[in-house]
């Protein structure tokens, strides 16, 4: 049994951070991705809240019931961590002092424009801090499956769905590979092992370009 | 060590706190995730019944937890929030017509409520251009850039949970429980505090003080008494 594909998805969003950067990690997927941070790499993880520099969930019992990160989960303080309100928690988003954050989504389009808040019909649940980080986080991952559960393509010309912002996300990866939002169009850059070219042209609801130099992640190899 | 003393008249029961609740006022009620709410003033609120009040909060709590339990009792008739999706019950009432909400981008809606808090009426920003959050708001351009104009909150009353009062109303809060509490602290004509502790004059470190006592109105007493998302689902 190889590696889960979210987990495979959570670690490639995971190599794109660095040592001192500022990130903020939305719900499902990305909050996997604080499990493949190198051990000794120093990353300060933001919550929406007013911390950044959130820890680990602390074991049972160790609960501090006034620490939790944005999802309200208990968290602990890593060392360096500094305690703010909530105003200047996206003061720090909307001046540029985040560095990345990675999103779920349920459409991205080819000029990067997200959508991730709603879905028209059903109960609304509110954008929550999505706009604020998608908007001004300098770098927009969108971590989501290629195509719907229905099969229809995620990565589309325009959304469909009511927007988070405009021309935001950058870089995309999906259970098929990753996707470079460059130019106003979508470039494949990468497969993960056991996915084609075809395979991910024939999924994308619009024009893919694919990179010169197609990697094959295989982290089970690795 | 000093003795406590009520020089200013701040330190009040939660009954004489209860006076300012009336139907159809707008209120604050702060925290996140029901974390840095008071739980004891909320069920006070749910307890007296009133009705019609246009509630301003970052989130509805969760189910059982912070402001869940008046939108749930429907004692609102608006609701200003980011989101409301860990209560379903607050999506049910406003797909129903019962609960308007008006829903704001996190940061914007935080600092909305500084805004009020601090004397500006308005901010721009381009958070939310180009989606419906923009709808009906003026688009300002300024140094070449285009801006949505959004407004600044305030509310006849705010509900805050601090960790610390002193007399005067010097508030200290704790870790993520202070959240949105001191700019709520600061947009409303009266600010009630839920403190856990009230201590003396003159016993914080001024260093240390995060509201300053001259933008509260009432103290009363916390209650010890605590649910968290996080305790109840285990």
């Amino acid at each position: 049994m190889g590696m889960a594909v979210k987990e495979m998805m959570a670690k490639r969003a995971a190599e794109e951070i660095e040592n001192g950067n500022v990130v903020n990690l939305g719900f499902g997927i990305p909050q996997k991705v604080v499990n493949y941070i190198p051990e000794g790499m120093l990353v300060f993880l933001h919550a929406e809240n007013g911390i950044l520099g959130a820890g680990p969930m602390p074991a049972e019992g160790q609960e501090d019931k006034e620490l939790i990160d944005s999802g309200g989960v208990p968290i602990t303080m890593s060392q360096g961590a500094s305690l703010f309100d909530s105003a200047d928690s996206f003061a720090l988003v909307r001046s540029g002092q985040l560095d990345i954050t990675v999103l779920g989504a349920l459409e991205v389009a080819e000029n990067g424009d997200l959508a991730n808040w709603m879905v028209p019909g059903g109960l609304i649940p509110g954008m929550g801090g999505a706009m604020d980080l998608a908007r001004h986080a300098k770098e927009v991952i969108a971590v989501t499956m290629h195509t719907d559960k229905k099969g229809n393509p995620k990565l589309k010309k325009r959304c469909d769905l009511p927007l988070t912002a405009l021309s935001c996300v950058s870089l995309i990866i999906t259970d098929i590979g990753v996707v470079k939002v460059e130019d106003g169009g979508f470039v494949l850059t990468e497969l993960f092992e056991g996915h084609t070219v075809e395979e991910a042209i024939e999924k994308t609801g619009a024009d893919l370009k694919i990179a010169d130099n197609v990697r094959i992640i295989n982290y089970d190899a690795e | 060590m000093a003795e406590l003393q009520n020089r200013f008249g701040k330190i009040r029961t939660v009954e004489e706190a209860m006076e300012y609740i009336n139907d159809g006022i707008t209120i604050m009620i702060a925290g996140f995730c029901g974390v840095g709410s008071s739980f004891r003033l909320i069920r006070e609120i749910e307890k007296k019944g009133v009705k019609d009040l246009t509630l301003i909060s970052i989130d509805a709590g969760d189910p059982g937890v912070g402001p869940e339990d008046i939108i749930k009792n429907e004692q609102c008739k608006k609701l200003i929030a980011s989101h409301i999706g860990a209560t379903p019950r607050t999506g049910e009432l406003l797909n129903e017509g019962k609960l308007e909400v008006e829903f704001s981008p996190q940061g914007t809606l935080a600092e909305r409520i500084r805004a009020g808090g601090v004397g500006i009426p308005g901010f721009l920003t381009d958070v939310g251009m180009g989606t419906v959050i923009e709808e009906g708001k003026p688009r300002v351009t300024l140094d070449g850039k285009e801006y949505i104009l959004e407004t600044a909150l305030r509310a006849d009353v705010a509900i805050i949970l601090a960790e610390k009062a002193d007399e005067f109303g010097n508030l200290v809060y704790n870790k993520t429980a202070r959240g949105i509490n001191p700019h709520m602290a600061r947009a409303a004509d009266i600010t009630i505090v839920d403190a856990r502790e009230i201590v003396p004059l003159g016993s914080i470190d001024p260093e240390h003080v995060v509201t300053p006592g001259a933008y509260v109105d009432v103290i009363v007493q916390g209650g010890g008494d605590w649910t968290w998302e996080w305790q109840l689902k285990k």
